[in-house]
C-alpha cells in the first residue's frame, strides 16, 4: 500500500500513496473540491455530482469523491465543461430547495447556500410554470387532494410554491412528534448524508431511503415516528446534514450561527469525553452544540446529551446567591458574610472535634483544578485525609483491582484504538445508553471491519443485538462465568503461555481454583447455556487482538475487586494487554471522575495516586504546601452515614456532589445528612443534597469554566468558557481558595492555568501538562516531561506498573450477592442509567427537550414475570426491598433477565436508590448497586 | 433450492404485499434493518406496502403501446374500473397501475392482469376482458418470428416443446456442453474469444475477454449471472428465447459457468415475464434430473447449480451492477465501476453477467465452430412500432437497415417511415436517409449509432416527435434509481420542460435548456440510465427542430396530437 502513483492535476505533477481518492488528493495540495453529499468514511455515494472533475481518458467527468488515483492519471478540476456542470447540477438542487434563507436558522451554516454563492445561481430555473400562467394550477397536498391556486396565493410562500411538485414527494410526518429533531422535508436535497450518518456512524438505520427515482424521499420504515424506531437523537443526521432541512428542535428560532460567539470545549457528562463546539447568543445563552469534526476521541460524534445537554446552564433555576439557612429557611446572603459563615463553622468544629470529624467530597463533574484545589484544602487547612468524590460509587474498585494486578487502575489503551482490535469483550456495560459514543465506535468496528462482540449482560441490552454473542447471566455471578470462561480457554489451549511466563505471576495458583470451574457448575450459577459460555471463550481466547470493556456492571457489588480482578486475569492469560488492541477498558462514568481521582479526591492518595502513608511522598508535599499533613488513611464517602451516626463525622464539606440521591439506601442517608452539625455545599442548582445543607454557595457550570478534564482514556483535555458565569456565582476552586484564606491558609492562584503547574510539579503522571500545551491537543497520562507526547498504551509489551514489572494473576471464588432472592423478595433489582438522562438529573430535567421525552423514571420487567404477576406495560407498581418502595411505571419486555428488574437512580421519588442494599466491597468500599433483592405488587 | 433464498423471491411469495408487521418479522429473519427492508420495498413497483386489489392490472405506457392507442387504453381502463392509476376499485377487486414496456411491444397493446400477458388490446374489449377475467395457466406468448438468412439463434424456436429437454436434446441440445468439457475451459475461452461475439444486452462487449477476465480472478467462488432482465423498451427477444428454448440459455450459463470456474449460475429474470420463470424453473429441473446441472456434470467433477431471481419492476435493474445490488436484496442502484462486476460482482466475488442472447449464441458458437460465427454470426432484432409486420428477426450482422424495415418489416404501416430509434429508447434516431447502413457495430459506430439491444421502433410521419419525446422522457423519469441527482432532477426536470411544449406551455429557452440538461447529465450521470436518457430526444429536437419550434412558438401541435392528456 506504500506505493506512491504519479498524477497530474491542472496541470502540475504529485506524487500520492496510491488507494486515496481524488477529493484526498486534491485537499492535500489545497485545491478544494465542492461536495454536498460526500463525508469521508461516511457518506461516500457520489449522489450529488458537484464533485467531478476531467479526467483525461474518459469521456464522461468523474466524481472526485468515489474515484481513487491511479498512476499517470491526468485530471482538470476546474475546467470550463466541470464549471458548467457542477453549476447544472446546483441548480437541479435548488429546483427542489426553496431559496428562502432568510427565514431559515441554517443561513450561515450551509454548505449548499456557500455553493449557490460561490457559483453565482440565486435562483434555479426550474421552477412550476403553471404558476405564472396560472392556469388551473393546482397545489398537492400530502394527501393527494391538492388545492388550486386561487384559493392559496400568498406572497411569502410564493418560492415554496414555484417548487411545490419537486417537494411534495418529500414530504413526511416521520419527525413531527419528537422533541429533539425537526425536519425540513421541502429544504431535503437527497443527498443522502443523514442516512449514512445513520448508518455508519449512530448505526442504529432510524431513517432510510424510499421509494425512487423523482419520488425518492428520506423518511422512517412505513412513515413511524421517529422515536418509535431505535433513533437515539444523537443528531449525527442533523451534522451531516449540509443545509438546514435538519436541525435541532429546540434551536428553531434562537438566531444566526454568524451572531453566535464560537468556544471549543469538553463535553461535561459522560467519561468518553467528547470534545464539541459550543454556539453561544449575544445574551450570554448557548444556543447549539456540534461535535467537533477532528477530536482525536468523538470524530465529531455527540449523543443526545452531548448534542441538547447544554441547556441547563441557561437555566434561570441557578444558583445565585449563597444562601444560609436558618431556622430551617435560606436566606440569601452576601459572599462576604457566606465566606466568613463557612470559615468559621470548620474551625469551630475542627477545634472541637478534631479534624478528621470533617469530611470533603471532591467532585466528578469539576475540573482537576477544582478538584486538586479541593484535596489540598482538606489536607492542608482542615488537616484531614477525608476526602473523596463519587469514584467511589463507580470505579473505585477498578482502582483497587486494577491496581492490585497491574499497578495502575486506569483504562490501559485509547478510544481510536477500537479500531484496531479484533474481538471486543463486552460485560456489564450497557455502553450504547451510559457511554454512547464509544458504543458507536464498537458497532461500527464490527459493521466496517467485522471484529467479533461478546457482550455479557444481565439485561438485553441494546448492544446485545449487535453481537456475535450474547450472553444474559444473572446479575453477581460474573465471577462464575469469568472463571468459566478462562477454564475453557486453558483446556482449549488457548491460554498465550510465552505471555503468562513473562509477563505475570501466580499463574499456577489461579490454575488450582479455576480448574473447580467446569461449565456445567458455571451454566448452573449464571443462567446461562454451556455452549455459549464455550463460544465467547473461544472467540475471546483466539482472537489476535482483543479488549475487554467494562462498566458498573463489574464494579458495584461486593466482590466488585475480585471482579476486576478476574478481567484482569481474563486478559493477562490471553496477553490480551499491552500493545495495540489489546487491552482493558473500564468505562468512567463522568466527564472529569477519571480526573478527579487523579487529583487525590482519594481518602489514601495525593494526586497522582501517591499514597498518604509514605513518608516521602508526604515530606514532598508537605514541603510543597507548608504544613504537616495527616498520614492516616481518611474515610469513603460510602462510609459517611455510618460515621455520622457514630457521630464521628460532624461536618461534610460537598463541591457539587449529591448523596442523598447517589448512595445507596438513600433514606438512611437523608437522615444521616440531616444529623450532620454543619453541612456546606457548592452547588449550581438546588439539589436534593443541597436542599439539606447549611450553607450553599453558588458555583460556575463546567461550559463556564476553563480548566480540565481527564476522559476515560487518560486524555487530559482543556475546558474554555462558552459562556460568562452568572453573576454572583464563583469558580468552584475560587470559592475553595477564599474559604481557606479566611481559614488562615493563603491559596493565591492567578487563575487555572497556575493550578495545573502546581499540580504538575507534584505530579510525575501530570508532570508534562500544561494549558499551554492543551490548547492544542489533549494529552494522555502518564506524561513525564514537558517534551513526552503523552502516553496512548499502558503497560507496553506487558511491563506493567507493578514493583517486579510483572502483572499479578490472582484467583478469585465466586461469592454470590449479599441478598439472594427469596419468598419475599423474590426479584433481583439492578440499576443504572438511562440514556436521556444524567445520574442525578439536576442537569438533564433541566433540558426541556428531554425532560419532556422521558419525565418519569420506570421498571424493566420481564414479559413472563409480568404476566405471572399480571402487570401490564405502562401499569403503576410497587417495588419494595428490606429499606424502602416506591411506586413505579412498569416497563414490560425482553430486557431484563427473567427474575431480574431494572429501575434507574435519576428520579428522586422513584429512586433505585431507595432500594439498594448499604453493602460494600470490603477491599474498595463500593456499594453493591447491582443486586438488591425486591417485591413487585400491583397497586389497584 | 429454496426459491426464497433471496429477499426479492421472498417478497414476490408474499405476493409483494407487506404490512408492517410482516415486514419487521422479515427483517429479523433476513437479518436486515427494518429500515433497509422498507427501503428495498419501496424501490420495486411490484412491491407495495398497502393491501391491493385481489388482482392487479398493468397497462403498459411506453412507446410501442402508446404509439398503437395506448392512451385510449388507459383512459378506457380508468373508465371501467372507475378509478384511477395506483387506485384500488371499491369492491378489493382490481388495483390499476401502470408499468414500463412489458415486453411484448410486436403484440401492442399490451397489459397484465396478475401473471397473464394480454395482447393486441381493443379499447372496447376491456369491460369484457375484465369482467371475463380468470386465473388461467400461463402461456408463453405467440410473437412472430422471421429469418430469411436461416434459424440460428431462433433455431429452436417454435420448433420444440419447451417443457420438454428430450425435445432439445434430440436437436443435438447439450452436445455443445459436452464438447467444452472435452476440448476444457481454455478452449472454449479461445473460441468465445475468437468467434468476435459481443455482449447483446446492449453494452456490445467483447463477450470472451470478459470470460477471461472472469477465469483469471482467484478468488473464490465466481458466479454466472445471465441477465434477463430485458426491460429496455421496444425488445423482447430474448424474452422469445426463455419462453421457447430455455435450454439454450442454461446449457450457455453451464459452459460460461465450466469455463470460468464458476460453481453457481443465477437467472436474473424481469418479474413481468412470469411465463419464461415457470418455464426456465421446469427446465433447470429437468436438466438436473439429466445430470446437467448438479453435482458430477456429465460424469466429470464439475459442479453448477442454477438459481432463479425474479426482478419486480425496475428497469434500472437490467444494469448489471444495480441487478447485483437487486440479487443482494438491496435497492437496485448501479454501483461504482471500476470495481467491475468480473472483479467484485455478487457479493464482492468474481461475477460474469450476460445476456440472455449472448448465452444461447454460446452451444452455437461451440457446436458451429468460431469461424463460422465470424462468417455467418447473426443477431435478433425486435421490430415494434409502425412496421407492416412486427416481431422478432436474425439477421446476420451487416445486413442493411433498409432490408429489414422494407423487407422484413414490410414497410410503414399508414404511410412513410419518419424515422427509427434503433437500440432502443436509450438508443437512436435513424433517418429515411441512412437506412442503407450495415447493422453491424463497426458501421453503425461510424455514424455514431449503435445497435444497442436490437431493438427497432419504426415511427410514421403521422407522428409527432414532441409526443414521442415525451413519452420517452416519462419513462425514464419514472425508472431513474434516485441515487445521483444529474439523472433523478435532470430526467424530471427535462420531463416537465417537455410536458410543458407538449400543452402548449412551452417557452423560448427550452430546448436550449433540454440541452444544457443533457450535458450535464451525460457527463455526470453515475451511470448509463442518466447517461443515455436524453439521447434520443436530443436527435429528436435536431432532426425535427422546426416541429418544437411550431410548439413553442405557436402553441401548438402540427399534427394535433400533443396537448390531450
Amino acid at each position: 500500500m506504500n506505493n506512491k502513483v504519479r498524477i497530474k492535476i491542472d496541470g502540475k505533477e504529485y506524487l500520492f500513496p496510491q488507494g486515496i481518492k481524488i477529493i484526498d488528493a486534491c485537499k492535500e495540495i489545497g485545491v478544494e473540491i465542492p461536495a454536498l453529499c460526500y463525508l469521508k468514511e461516511i457518506s461516500e455515494e457520489g449522489t450529488c455530482g458537484l464533485c467531478v472533475v476531467e479526467v483525461k481518458g474518459f469521456k464522461t467527468l468523474q466524481r472526485a469523491c468515489i474515484t481513487e488515483i491511479s498512476d499517470g492519471m491526468e485530471i482538470f478540476t476546474n475546467s470550463e465543461k466541470v464549471h458548467k456542470v457542477r453549476k447544472m447540477n446546483l441548480e437541479f438542487i435548488l429546483s427542489i430547495h426553496p431559496a428562502e434563507c432568510i427565514t431559515c436558522d441554517a443561513d450561515g451554516d450551509c454548505l449548499l447556500q456557500d455553493l449557490a454563492y460561490r457559483y453565482g445561481i440565486s435562483q434555479s430555473r426550474f421552477i412550476d410554470r403553471e404558476i405564472l400562467y396560472k392556469k388551473d394550477f393546482v397545489i398537492p397536498t400530502i394527501d393527494g387532494a391538492g388545492i388550486l391556486l386561487e384559493e392559496f396565493i400568498d406572497e411569502e410562500l410564493k418560492s415554496k410554491i414555484f417548487h411545490i411538485h419537486r417537494t411534495i414527494s418529500k414530504y413526511t410526518r416521520a419527525w413531527e412528534t419528537n422533541p429533539f429533531i425537526k425536519f425540513y422535508p421541502d429544504k431535503c436535497i437527497l443527498c443522502r448524508r443523514c442516512v449514512n450518518a445513520c448508518k455508519n456512524q449512530a448505526l442504529v438505520d432510524a431513517i432510510g431511503i424510499v421509494n425512487r427515482g423523482y419520488k425518492t424521499k428520506i423518511t422512517t420504515p412505513f412513515e413511524i415516528p421517529l422515536e418509535k424506531t431505535k433513533c437515539q437523537f444523537c443528531g449525527a443526521c442533523i451534522q451531516a446534514c449540509p443545509t438546514g432541512a435538519l436541525i435541532e428542535k429546540p434551536r428553531i428560532g434562537k438566531g444566526k450561527i454568524f451572531h453566535f460567539k464560537k468556544t471549543e470545549t469538553v463535553c461535561a457528562y459522560c467519561g468518553v469525553g467528547c470534545e464539541l463546539v459550543l454556539y453561544t447568543d449575544s445574551n450570554n445563552r448557548i444556543i447549539q452544540a456540534k461535535g467537533k469534526e477532528d477530536s482525536p476521541v468523538n470524530k465529531g460524534r455527540l449523543c443526545v446529551k452531548g448534542r441538547y445537554g447544554f441547556e441547563y446552564v441557561n437555566s434561570p433555576e441557578r444558583l445565585k446567591k449563597p444562601l444560609i439557612k436558618e431556622n430551617g429557611k435560606f436566606r440569601e446572603v452576601e459572599w462576604e458574610e457566606a465566606i466568613d459563615y463557612v470559615a468559621k463553622r470548620l474551625k469551630e468544629i475542627k477545634e472541637k472535634y478534631g479534624p478528621d470529624s470533617i469530611g470533603l467530597l471532591g467532585s466528578s463533574r469539576c475540573t482537576n483544578e477544582d478538584n486538586y484545589v479541593l484535596q489540598k484544602f482538606a489536607r492542608a487547612v482542615i488537616g484531614t485525609n477525608n476526602v473523596d468524590n463519587c469514584a467511589r460509587l463507580c470505579h473505585a474498585s477498578t482502582v483497587t483491582g486494577l491496581g492490585k494486578a497491574l499497578g495502575a487502575g486506569a483504562a490501559t489503551n485509547y478510544i481510536g484504538d477500537i479500531k484496531n482490535t479484533n474481538v471486543m469483550f463486552v460485560i456489564g456495560s450497557n455502553m450504547t445508553e451510559t457511554h454512547p459514543v464509544i458504543s458507536q465506535f464498537v458497532k461500527e468496528h464490527k459493521k466496517r471491519k467485522g471484529a467479533k462482540l461478546v457482550v455479557c449482560d444481565p439485561r438485553k441490552i441494546d448492544l446485545a443485538e449487535y453481537a456475535d454473542i450474547y450472553i444474559q447471566h444473572y446479575p453477581g455471578t460474573d465471577i462464575a462465568l469469568l472463571n468459566g470462561i478462562m477454564k475453557v480457554i486453558i483446556d482449549k489451549g488457548l491460554i498465550n503461555k510465552k505471555f503468562i511466563e513473562e509477563n505475570t505471576e501466580g499463574f499456577e495458583e489461579f490454575l488450582k481454583v479455576v480448574s473447580k470451574y467446569d461449565l456445567d457448575k458455571v451454566s448452573k450459577i449464571t443462567g446461562v447455556p454451556a455452549d455459549l459460555i464455550e463460544k465467547a471463550a473461544i472467540i475471546y481466547g483466539s482472537a489476535e487482538k482483543a479488549m475487554i470493556f467494562y462498566t458498573m456492571g463489574i464494579t458495584q457489588h461486593t466482590t466488585g475487586t475480585d471482579n476486576v480482578l478476574s478481567i484482569a486475569n481474563l486478559a493477562l492469560i490471553t496477553g490480551h494487554l499491552g500493545s495495540e488492541g489489546n487491552g482493558i477498558m473500564p468505562l468512567r462514568g463522568q466527564a472529569n471522575v477519571q480526573g478527579a481521582c487523579d487529583m487525590g479526591c482519594l481518602p489514601d492518595v495525593f494526586p497522582g495516586y501517591q499514597k498518604v502513608s509514605d513518608d516521602e511522598i508526604r515530606q514532598k508535599f508537605e514541603k510543597a504546601w507548608g504544613v504537616k499533613l495527616s498520614k492516616g488513611i481518611g474515610y469513603a464517602v460510602s462510609e459517611f452515614a455510618d460515621l455520622i451516626f457514630e457521630g464521628k463525622l460532624k461536618a461534610v464539606y460537598s463541591m457539587g456532589e449529591n448523596p442523598v440521591m447517589t448512595e445507596p439506601d438513600v433514606n438512611r442517608v437523608r437522615k444521616a445528612f440531616e444529623q450532620l452539625e454543619f453541612f456546606v455545599t457548592q452547588e449550581i442548582f438546588l439539589s436534593e443534597s443541597a436542599e439539606l445543607a447549611h450553607v450553599v454557595l453558588p458555583a460556575a457550570a463546567a461550559y463556564e469554566k476553563d480548566g480540565t478534564f481527564t476522559n476515560t482514556e487518560r486524555r487530559v483535555q482543556l475546558l474554555r468558557p462558552a459562556k460568562e458565569k452568572p453573576e454572583g456565582t464563583k469558580y468552584d476552586w475560587e470559592i475553595v481558595c477564599e474559604v481557606a484564606k479566611r481559614m488562615g491558609y493563603e491559596m493565591n492562584y492567578k487563575n487555572t492555568a497556575e493550578i495545573m503547574d502546581e499540580i504538575a510539579s507534584l505530579t510525575p503522571s501530570y508532570a508534562g501538562i500544561s494549558h499551554e500545551r492543551l490548547k492544542k491537543e489533549g494529552i494522555m497520562w502518564p506524561c513525564p516531561s514537558y517534551d513526552h507526547p503523552g502516553t496512548k498504551i499502558l503497560h507496553k509489551d506487558g511491563k506493567v506498573k507493578r514493583p517486579n514489572k510483572k502483572a499479578l494473576i490472582f484467583p478469585v471464588e465466586y461469592i454470590p450477592p449479599k441478598e439472594l432472592p427469596d419468598k419475599e423478595y423474590p426479584f433481583i433489582l439492578t440499576t443504572g442509567r438511562i440514556l436521556f438522562h444524567y445520574h442525578t438529573r439536576n442537569e438533564t430535567r433541566r433540558v426541556k427537550a428531554i425532560e419532556t421525552f422521558v419525565p418519569r423514571n420506570y421498571v424493566e420487567i420481564n414479559y413472563e414475570d409480568a404476566e405471572k404477576l399480571g402487570i401490564k406495560d405502562g401499569e403503576i407498581v410497587r417495588v419494595s426491598s428490606r429499606r424502602g418502595s416506591v411506586e413505579i411505571c412498569a416497563r414490560v419486555s425482553d430486557r431484563p433477565k427473567k427474575g431480574v428488574v431494572f429501575i434507574s437512580f435519576h428520579f428522586k421519588d422513584t429512586n433505585a436508590n431507595i432500594l439498594t442494599n448499604p453493602v460494600l466491597d470490603p477491599v474498595a468500599k463500593i456499594p453493591e448497586f447491582k443486586v438488591c433483592t425486591v417485591k413487585i405488587e400491583k397497586i389497584s | 433450492m429454496a426459491f426464497d433464498k433471496y429477499l426479492i423471491n421472498r417478497i414476490h411469495q408474499e405476493k409483494g404485499v407487506l404490512s408492517k408487521e410482516k415486514a419487521e418479522k422479515i427483517a429479523r429473519e433476513e437479518k436486515k434493518t427494518f429500515t433497509g427492508l422498507y427501503e428495498f420495498l419501496s424501490f420495486y413497483t411490484f412491491f407495495k406496502t398497502k393491501e391491493k386489489g385481489k388482482h392487479t392490472i398493468r397497462v403498459c405506457k411506453n412507446l410501442s403501446c402508446h404509439m398503437d392507442n395506448g392512451n385510449k387504453i388507459l383512459e378506457k381502463l380508468k373508465e371501467t374500473l372507475k378509478i384511477d392509476f395506483g387506485k384500488t376499485t371499491t369492491d378489493g377487486e382490481f388495483t390499476l397501475e401502470e408499468t414500463s414496456c412489458l415486453g411484448a411491444c410486436a403484440l401492442s397493446p399490451v397489459l397484465m392482469i396478475d401473471e397473464t400477458t394480454f395482447t393486441n388490446i381493443e379499447p372496447d374489449i376491456i369491460p369484457l376482458l375484465i369482467e371475463k377475467f380468470k386465473k388461467e395457466k400461463i402461456k408463453p406468448l405467440k410473437i412472430n418470428i422471421s429469418a430469411p438468412y436461416g434459424k440460428f439463434i431462433l433455431r429452436n424456436v417454435y420448433e420444440i416443446d419447451p417443457f420438454d429437454i428430450e425435445e432439445y436434446i434430440k436437436k443435438s441440445g447439450y452436445q455443445a456442453l459436452k464438447k467444452a468439457m472435452e476440448k476444457g475451459s481454455s478452449f472454449v475461452i479461445e473460441e468465445i474469444k475468437n468467434s468476435g461475439l459481443r455482449g447483446r444486452g446492449g453494452a456490445g462487449f467483447p463477450t470472451g475477454l470478459k470470460w477471461e477476465f472472469v477465469r483469471n480472478e482467484r478468488e473464490k467462488p465466481k458466479f454466472v449471472i445471465c441477465n434477463a432482465d430485458e426491460g429496455e423498451p421496444g425488445t423482447f427477444k430474448d424474452r422469445i428465447l426463455i419462453e421457447n428454448d430455455p435450454h439454450s440459455v442454461i446449457e450457455g450459463m453451464i459452459i460460461a459457468g465450466f469455463a470460468v470456474g464458476a460453481e453457481k449460475g443465477i437467472i436474473y429474470i424481469r418479474g413481468e415475464y412470469e411465463a419464461g420463470f415457470s418455464i426456465l424453473e421446469n427446465a433447470i429441473k429437468q436438466a438436473k434430473e439429466r445430470g446437467f446441472l448438479g453435482k458430477n456434470i456429465l460424469g466429470s467433477d464439475f459442479y453448477f447449480d442454477i438459481e432463479i431471481v425474479k426482478g419486480a419492476g425496475s428497469y434500472v435493474c437490467g444494469e448489471e451492477t444495480a441487478l447485483i445490488e437487486s440479487v443482494e436484496g438491496k435497492r437496485g442502484e448501479p454501483r461504482k465501476k471500476p470495481p467491475y462486476p468480473s472483479n467484485k460482482g455478487l457479493y464482492g466475488k468474481p461475477t460474469l453477467i450476460n445476456n440472455v442472447e449472448t448465452l444461447t449464441n454460446v452451444p452455437l458458437i461451440l457446436l458451429k465452430g468460431s469461424e463460422w460465427f465470424k462468417q455467418k454470426g447473426t443477431i435478433l432484432l425486435s421490430l415494434s412500432g409502425d412496421f407492416n409486420w412486427k416481431g422478432v428477426c436474425e439477421v446476420p450482422l451487416g445486413t442493411s437497415l433498409d432490408y429489414v424495415v422494407n423487407k422484413i418489416g414490410r414497410g410503414i404501416k399508414e404511410g412513410k417511415l419518419k424515422f427509427l430509434i434503433l437500440g432502443g429508447v436509450s438508443g437512436n434516431i435513424i433517418l429515411p436517409s441512412q437506412l442503407n447502413v450495415k447493422l453491424n457495430y463497426k458501421d453503425l459506430c461510424e455514424i455514431n449509432k449503435s445497435i444497442g439491444s436490437g431493438a427497432i421502433i419504426s415511427v410514421n410521419e403521422k407522428r409527432c416527435p414532441v409526443d414521442v419525446a415525451k413519452n420517452i422522457i416519462e419513462f425514464f423519469r419514472d425508472e431513474s434509481c434516485g441515487k445521483c441527482i444529474p439523472c433523478m432532477r435532470g430526467t424530471d426536470e427535462s420531463a416537465r420542460i417537455i410536458k410543458n411544449i407538449w400543452k402548449g406551455n412551452g417557452i423560448q429557452g427550452d430546448i436550449e435548456l433540454i440541452f444544457e440538461i443533457a450535458e450535464t447529465m451525460e457527463l455526470s450521470s453515475f451511470c448509463p440510465l442518466g447517461q443515455t436518457a436524453l439521447k434520443v430526444i436530443k436527435e429528436l429536437i435536431l432532426e425535427f427542430t422546426e416541429e418544437w419550434n411550431t410548439h413553442i412558438k405557436e402553441k401548438l401541435c402540427p399534427l394535433e396530437i400533443c396537448g390531450n392528456e
